[in-house]
């Protein structure tokens, strides 16, 4: 019956739909087990995976006899792909601005996290005010558009930022700038709850014109003048009828605590607890919100905040029932998220399952793009890793990696052009130095006679 | 007075006597410096390793420890850190590296090193038992902490300890507490270590730099000079102390130049572009003193330069983004194999004290990108305490060694694997630390 419904997909396909198999894989699906076989995909999709399956006439193969195949890896946390600064930091709530209008699909980051297996990645707001700006996921094609990197269909999100960061800017002299600077509120913990709490209000209210606007209109009502369109509090409204989804900048238990609070007292949801060092230590009250977290895998040390972070948080969440993700947030770090998510399992024992899990379904789950990313199943994206050995190992190497069904990026490929790169490079700066006016340097010889 | 003195003796005495003896029963032991042995076992005494064997003869008193399926390694060696420094790196007065000064030879490591720093805990569980400690650049007001290579103008920083990393005080952790001469060259692009964020361009397009090209390249020129000049100043204060001049009076400065100039003691050199390099190497001929070059970024055009000197090199961390937009994106990952097959000894560091206990992964890393795995584990254990000077301590499971040990449960190099026991200097350490803690009471709360 599957077959045969599968079948009809194929047949279905528009003329031209390029099929293709990976075959002889350890195929690591992370919902439905890990075997050795194939995986079909058709027009971008899954259409098959398992230790059988038909092989449509005329698909492309590719061969991955000893490789391993995992879901492609979804980053939670990424300020990649940013054109300039990442933070309006001149108020305390920039819930007006958004990282939609900013996107740069040249930043040399995206190939590289591609590189190393990354294929959806959560594109934030930085962490300077306790409202940040509006956030979204993108798909890592390389090579495409900024419209085209879009994850179509997901949730957008707004970033929240509680603790040091957003206190700073009320302390300049402790935080940038030095004296000179002027303070922003908050300066406090006590302010930063405050200015979250004071924005609900005012989008509570905002959301009750706008209810009782559209009430009118849905009797019938006619001759009303709308509400005025306000653009800072239109994402908190959303978010208010669950339509954007919070991402929340934490460190410690107490703020985390706090701001679950104001969500209960405003009637909606924290999406994902982003960093949440200490969400260990309150994990029962975070899985009791349904809050997710997501994590870094081993930093501390660099700030007060991050002194109690231990490595056994994302695994100690785990088990206390938490969807937990292991992030990123660094364009070096994002290029093995994978080993990153490896160690919940040594430390707080997670299996090699669970742990593949911190990066693809999880994280698909915090997004609300489980549905289409984050597992190897018919149905879903073909956005795939293929590794050179087990990923969870320090030893594995990236292959390829697929987005959409598309080769988005191919090591021996990689590997190969760069002798052309180097000579093309070679000669565009070549003809550079002939365009430039000789003489006037002679500042060269102490170098050894060497190229910088 | 003279029963006052017995007695201090005599406690001392007890408290070497006191020292347990170990025998890690049925191991397979990972010598390093020599062929696996499986099912031997390790006596340790006196803090050293008294005997490696299939059949040891039983002392008394000694506590036997079953490791049947269990490897022995030596503990590793992380040769870039500012362990027991610097605290909490966004905390200035909780950081110890970055001093005032342009020359200050006479700033020691050793006497900042808190031993009670919750990093040392946290190191010692992943296998780490030996540091080496660098006081660096970044003092005064330098807001984020002394990172290698940031902060401050600084060229002459301190000496760096080589120190173990467990002791009741910095004085019992030491190995030696002048290991190296912290020197960061300066350079045009920015500066060494770290930095070098600053690029002018491949081969400076003319014209293209403008101003700040002229202004950069005459700041070198003076550091340069500044530098020479120090010296020049060195050898002449040795020659007039040598002298005995009546009435010479001791610079503490130039005393702590001595060993250098002798050669005694290393000069340790951030320089992160094959051009520094260059010019550092120039600048140690000129100088005829012993150096080691902390975190290049790229050796291509001086490998041949560092193998034909014999200079070693500290790799910094593996997992680093590429110094370039159009550098290939596994640059970092591929180094420490161009190092390697360019005959260049070295070791690795991680320079940043939250990255220290994911030393092996680093080196694994490069194990993945093309680097011999025998290779990697004598960079993180024997070829730095060669680089350093203390392989006759440490660095390898030999008989007649200081005890510095790990039992784990599997390759060192894999994330997975778990080190079960650990050894500093013949003491078992528990495997606790602030961050095990943390979890166990965490973990119990209903």
């Amino acid at each position: 019956m599957t077959r045969l419904l599968l079948g009809l997909l194929v047949a279905l396909a528009p003329l031209g739909a390029e099929t293709i198999v990976i075959q002889n894989a350890n195929v690591m699906t992370v919902t439905k087990g890990t075997f050795k076989g194939s995986i079909v995909i058709t027009d971008g999709k899954i259409v098959e995976a398992g230790e059988k399956v038909t092989v449509p006439e005329g698909a492309i193969k590719i061969d991955a006899a000893n490789q391993y195949v995992i879901p492609g890896i979804i980053d939670c946390h990424s300020h990649i792909a940013i054109d300039g600064g990442v933070n309006e930091g001149s108020v305390s709530d920039s819930s007006m601005v958004n990282i939609r209008d900013v996107l740069d699909p040249e930043d040399i980051a995206i190939y590289r996290a591609l590189a190393g297996g990354v294929t959806t990645a959560n594109i934030l707001h930085g962490s300077a005010n306790p409202i940040g700006g509006c956030t979204l996921p993108i798909k890592l094609r390389w090579g495409k558009d900024a419209q085209e990197m879009i994850f179509k269909g997901a949730t957008p999100g707004i970033k929240f930022a509680l603790g040091e960061n957003p206190k700073s800017a009320g302390n300049p002299q402790g935080g940038r700038g030095g004296g000179t600077v002027q303070a922003r509120y908050p300066a406090t913990r006590m302010g930063v709850e405050d200015v979250i709490r004071e924005s609900f209000n005012e989008a509570k209210a905002y959301k009750a014109e706008w209810d009782d606007y559209n009430a009118k209109v849905a009797r019938g009502e006619h001759g009303l003048i709308p509400p005025r369109t306000d653009l800072r509090l239109e994402p908190l409204k959303e978010v208010l009828e669950g339509k954007r989804y919070v991402h929340a900048h934490c460190y410690r238990a107490d703020e985390i605590l706090m701001l679950l609070r104001i969500a209960d007292d405003y009637g909606f949801k924290i999406r994902t607890l982003q960093h949440a060092l200490e969400g260990y230590k309150v994990a029962d009250e975070i899985a009791a919100h349904g809050a997710g977290a997501s994590t870094f895998s081993d930093w501390w040390s660099y700030k007060v905040e991050a002194f109690d972070a231990i490595p056994y948080n994302a695994a100690m969440m785990v088990k206390r029932g938490i969807v937990v993700s292991v992030n990123s947030d660094d364009a070096e770090l994002m290029r093995h998220l994978n080993t990153e998510a490896a160690k919940a399992m040594k430390y707080g024992g997670l299996t090699e399952n669970e742990a593949l899990s911190l990066v693809t379904i999880n994280p698909a789950k915090q997004l609300g793009i489980d549905n289409r990313v984050g597992s190897i199943e018919p149905g879903k994206d073909a956005d795939l890793v293929i590794y050179d050995k087990d990923p969870m190992s320090d030893y594995a190497k990236v292959q390829k990696v697929l987005i959409d069904g598309t080769v988005y990026f191919d090591r021996d490929t990689d590997v190969s052009n760069r002798a052309a790169k180097a000579a093309e490079k070679q000669k565009l700066l070549e003809k550079e130095r002939q365009n430039q006016p000789r003489g006037g340097r002679g500042a060269r010889g102490g170098q050894g006679g060497q190229a910088l | 007075m003279r029963l006052a003195a017995i007695l201090l003796v005599s406690a001392a005495a007890a408290g070497a006597a006191s020292k347990e003896v170990i025998l890690i029963h049925n191991a397979d032991v990972y010598p390093v410096t020599g062929a696996p042995m499986k099912g031997v076992s390790v006596l340790i005494q006196d803090g050293k390793i008294a005997d490696i064997g299939a059949k040891i003869a039983p002392v008394k008193g000694e506590r036997i420890v079953e490791a049947k399926g269990l490897r022995v390694y030596p503990g590793m060696l992380d040769s870039g850190t500012e362990l027991g420094l610097s605290e909490i790196s966004g905390v200035r007065v909780t950081v110890d590296t970055g001093e005032l000064g342009e020359f200050m030879p006479q700033l020691k490591a050793i006497i900042a090193v808190n031993p009670d720093s919750e990093h040392f805990g946290v190191v010692r569980v992943n296998g780490i038992t030996s540091v080496m400690t660098f006081p660096s650049s970044g003092g005064g007001g330098g807001g984020g902490g002394g990172r290698f290579g940031g902060g401050q103008r600084q060229i002459i920083a301190g000496q760096a300890a080589l120190i173990h990393t467990d002791g009741w005080t910095w004085e019992e952790m030491e190995i030696n507490r002048s290991a190296a001469m912290h020197l960061i060259f300066p350079a045009i692009a920015g500066r060494g270590g770290r930095g070098g964020n600053l690029d002018f361009g491949p081969d400076l397009i003319p014209g293209a730099a403008g101003g700040s090209y002229t202004q950069a390249r005459r700041t070198y020129e003076q550091q340069i000079a500044q530098l020479t000049a120090f010296f020049d100043d060195a050898r002449k204060y040795r020659k007039a102390r040598a002298a005995n001049i009546p009435g010479f009076v001791r610079d503490l400065k130039f005393e702590a130049m001595l060993p250098v100039l002798d050669r005694k003691m290393p000069v340790a050199i951030s320089a992160s572009r094959a051009s520094s390099i260059h010019d550092a190497i120039a600048f140690a001929e000129k100088q005829n003193i012993r150096i080691v070059i902390l975190q290049p970024r790229e050796v291509g055009k001086v490998a041949a330069e560092l193998k034909a000197k014999n200079i070693p090199v500290i790799l910094g961390r593996v997992l680093a983004l590429p110094e370039t937009e159009d550098s290939p994106y596994d640059e970092a990952f591929t180094l420490p194999s161009e190092v390697y097959k360019a005959g260049i000894k070295f070791a690795f560091g991680t320079f940043d004290n939250e990255f220290v206990r994911n030393l092996p992964y680093q080196a694994a890393t490069a194990v993945a990108f093309g680097l011999p795995y025998d290779e990697a584990l004598k960079a993180i254990t024997i070829n730095p305490a060669e680089i350093w000077g203390a392989s006759d301590k440490i660095g390898s499971v030999e008989k007649g060694k200081v005890a510095d040990l790990m039992v784990t449960d599997g390759d060192p190099l894999a994330i997975q694997t778990q080190v079960k026991h650990l050894y500093v200097r013949g003491d078992e350490v528990p495997l606790t630390n602030k961050q095990t803690r943390l979890y166990e009471r965490y973990n119990t709360r209903q």
